[in-house]
């Protein structure tokens, strides 16, 4: 049994349906990330976690028991709120505090943890500040410890780094990792930040319209994406459109318009239709002066494209091409930049053969 | 420079028009009455000497300014009539505002919380009684309360009372004209500061176990109070003043101190002490003046 069971949960918003006949477990101990573009639901499905939305249909399961109806107040779950929700009339200190005074606990008991929370997120030395004389990363740990204070069985964190600068937010994001390791909490993560959750979940559900497209670890969301939508919306992609034109031991030969006859090996499950497209990462793509001789790709088969580089995007650990080919089609590729001096970078101008192998193209149903 | 000696010269004359308003029209007629205060009252026109007369050169002046004293003040303090006066102002202010409170912290708390097309409805509910005057609706009130009034009809036809109660002239119908009169002040900052407050904040007092209860008083009534202070003083200060509601509407047992002034001026004709009440009335409403601006000040703070 998982620590947390969504079944068959549905929320609706007049003709909106916000959340539609969704279902997910969570085991204890887990990092997962809700992830999709705004308007997905993903922030319904958190606020029905937390009690402030309450779901037409469905259970949530905490533990075995049934939450779906249960007032917020009344469940063992806390949220960190995305604009933090600091109550601004109160110190750091009776803002941590003030969850464990609505549970009665001790005095003694409330100071000791309080001091424990405040050492937690490095605020020494804060406790009588108020939320208007700290600064916004400041601010973020409060809502952070106050969240922790009661000790919930899950946390639920909406976008939690949004409002940070992307330095603070990265720190932040290894910080999080760690408390939630040391911790052995559950934390779930609402976010529209892909790299966010990537770097942080050991899970990942992404969410359109309402439903779960895809429950994954980061590395199978982005190498092994379910569709079509997916592949596009986690990282860049290369796409081409194309017909099944032949299958041979788990090897398909897929004829596009716009880059010839691909050979791409199928993934389980096979594909069911024949009108598919064919998808390569940019930085499985390289790039070379001359066509690769036929060993180069090991035994596999080898994708060559001709073309014509169009233009060169120097980004400091990467460099990012894109080369027109022949048909007008372009395809992007990225290499590292693994050396500081490269007197053989290509040229935007130049001929190139852009080659892939068959093994790092997937083929998805359009 | 030369865009700055355009546009100074305006600019400065702008800033100073209301210190100008201010001086003519509070500063020198305050002049005026303070000079009064410290006159002496005399059968004549004007009814109080000493009158200044800048015409009779600066000896005539100089014995005028000697003959300024502090009798009428002292008189305040030694005649119960004014400071009876003076405490039921008080008190009749300070009860007032707190059943103000009483109901107006509900209704505003109420137009808060609904959806916002019905936010705009129910605000102009609260300030369309302005459209008739305040004299009209006292007088309505008059009409509803007496003797064979709306009210008694009302009660006689549902058996509550046997006789006709005598509403008018006592204190319940002052209590009644002055709450209905001042409501809307009282609703309007209240609900200025609730509409604003951020609907997360009781989320995550809910969220932190909270009861709905608990939530608004640890949360949502501590963070009203700057509206519950500004709502109080905007009522108190001009009920302590009132004179037209408690004239009509009360009985005539206890004064207020409007009451008072008006019985000095216009029946006694004793300008000086009048205007020596008028005086320590307004050194009364000093500080509370000064609490109202600093709530304010900090409101705007908070606000930045």
């Amino acid at each position: 049994m998982p620590l947390l069971r969504i079944e068959g949960v549905a929320k609706s918003f007049g003709n909106f349906r916000a959340v539609d006949q969704l279902s997910l477990d969570i085991r204890a101990g887990e990092f997962f990330a809700l992830l999709g573009p705004s308007g997905c639901g993903k922030t319904t499905l958190l606020r029905m976690l937390a009690g402030f939305e309450t779901p037409d249909e469905g259970r949530i399961l905490l533990g075995g028991n049934d939450i779906a109806q249960v007032l917020p107040h009344e469940r063992p779950v806390n949220m960190m709120f995305q604009n933090y929700a600091l109550f601004p009339h109160l110190s750091v200190r009776d803002n941590i505090a003030f969850g464990l005074k609505r549970a009665g606990m001790a005095r003694k008991d409330i100071a000791t943890r309080v001091a424990e929370m405040v050492a937690l997120v490095k605020l020494e030395g804060l406790e009588k500040r108020k939320p208007d004389q700290l600064s916004g990363g400041q601010r973020q740990r409060v809502a952070l410890a106050r969240s922790l204070a009661r000790r919930p069985q899950v946390l639920l964190l909406d976008e939690p780094l949004a409002a940070l600068d992307k330095k603070l937010r990265e720190s932040t994001q290894g910080e999080l990792m760690e408390l939630q390791r040391r911790l052995g909490m559950t934390f779930i993560i609402v976010t529209h930040d892909q790299e966010e959750a990537m770097t942080m979940a050991g899970r990942i559900g992404v969410m359109d319209v309402g439903r779960l497209v895809q429950v994954a670890t980061p590395r199978n969301l982005y190498e092994a994406p379910a569709s079509r939508w997916i592949a596009e919306f986690v990282g860049d992609i290369n796409l081409f459109n194309g017909q099944v034109a032949g299958r041979d031991h788990g090897r398909l030969t897929v004829a596009t318009s716009e880059a010839g006859t691909l050979a791409v090996s199928e993934l389980w499950p096979p594909v069911t239709k024949d009108v598919v497209s064919v998808a390569i990462r940019p930085e499985k793509v390289k790039l070379s002066r001359r066509a690769p001789a036929l060993g180069e790709g090991g035994s596999q088969a080898i994708n060559r494209l001709e073309g014509v580089v169009a233009d060169v995007n120097y980004l400091g650990g990467v460099t990012s091409y894109r080369v027109k080919l022949e048909t007008g089609a372009v395809v992007r590729a990225s290499m590292a930049n693994t050396a500081r001096l490269d007197v053989d970078a290509y040229l935007a101008g130049q001929r190139v053969v852009a080659w892939f192998t068959a093994d790092d193209c997937l083929v998805l149903e359009q | 420079m030369s865009a700055r000696r355009i546009f100074a010269r305006p600019a400065r004359l702008a800033a100073i028009a209301p210190y100008l308003w201010m001086v003519l029209f509070f500063l020198v007629p305050f002049a005026f009455v303070l000079k009064i205060s410290l006159s002496q009252t005399v059968i004549a026109q004007p009814p109080y000497t000493p009158v200044f007369d800048v015409t009779e050169g600066r000896a005539a002046l100089a014995a005028a300014f000697a003959q300024l004293s502090f009798d009428n003040f002292r008189l305040l303090i030694s005649d119960n009539l004014y400071i009876l006066s003076y405490l039921r102002s008080l008190v009749v202010a300070v009860t007032s505002t707190l059943i103000l409170l009483l109901i107006g912290y509900p209704i505003a708390y109420g137009m808060a919380r609904l959806p916002q097309r019905w936010q705009a409805v129910a605000m102009m509910l609260v300030i369309v009684p302005f459209w008739t005057s305040f004299l009209i609706r006292i007088y309505a009130w008059i009409n509803i309360l007496q003797h064979d009034g709306l009210l008694n009809q009302i009660l006689l036809a549902l058996h509550i009372v046997s006789a006709p109660v005598v509403w008018l002239s006592t204190d319940s119908a002052m209590y009644l004209g002055i709450v209905y009169s001042y409501l809307p002040f009282m609703i309007l900052p209240l609900y200025a500061t609730l509409s604003k407050m951020d609907g997360s904040l009781l989320e995550a007092a809910g969220d932190l176990g909270a009861s709905p209860r608990q939530a608004f008083w640890l949360v949502t009534f501590p963070l009203s109070l700057p509206g519950v202070g500004a709502g109080a003083l905007l009522c108190f200060i001009p009920i302590v003043g009132e004179f037209v509601i408690p004239d009509l509407l009360a009985g005539s047992d206890t004064l207020m101190i409007g009451q008072t002034l008006w019985l000095e001026f216009f029946t006694n004709k004793d300008w000086p002490v009048a205007s020596a009440a008028a005086v320590a009335l307004l050194l009364l409403l000093v500080p509370p003046l000064v609490l109202y601006d600093r709530l304010q000040r900090r409101q705007l703070k908070a606000d930045s």
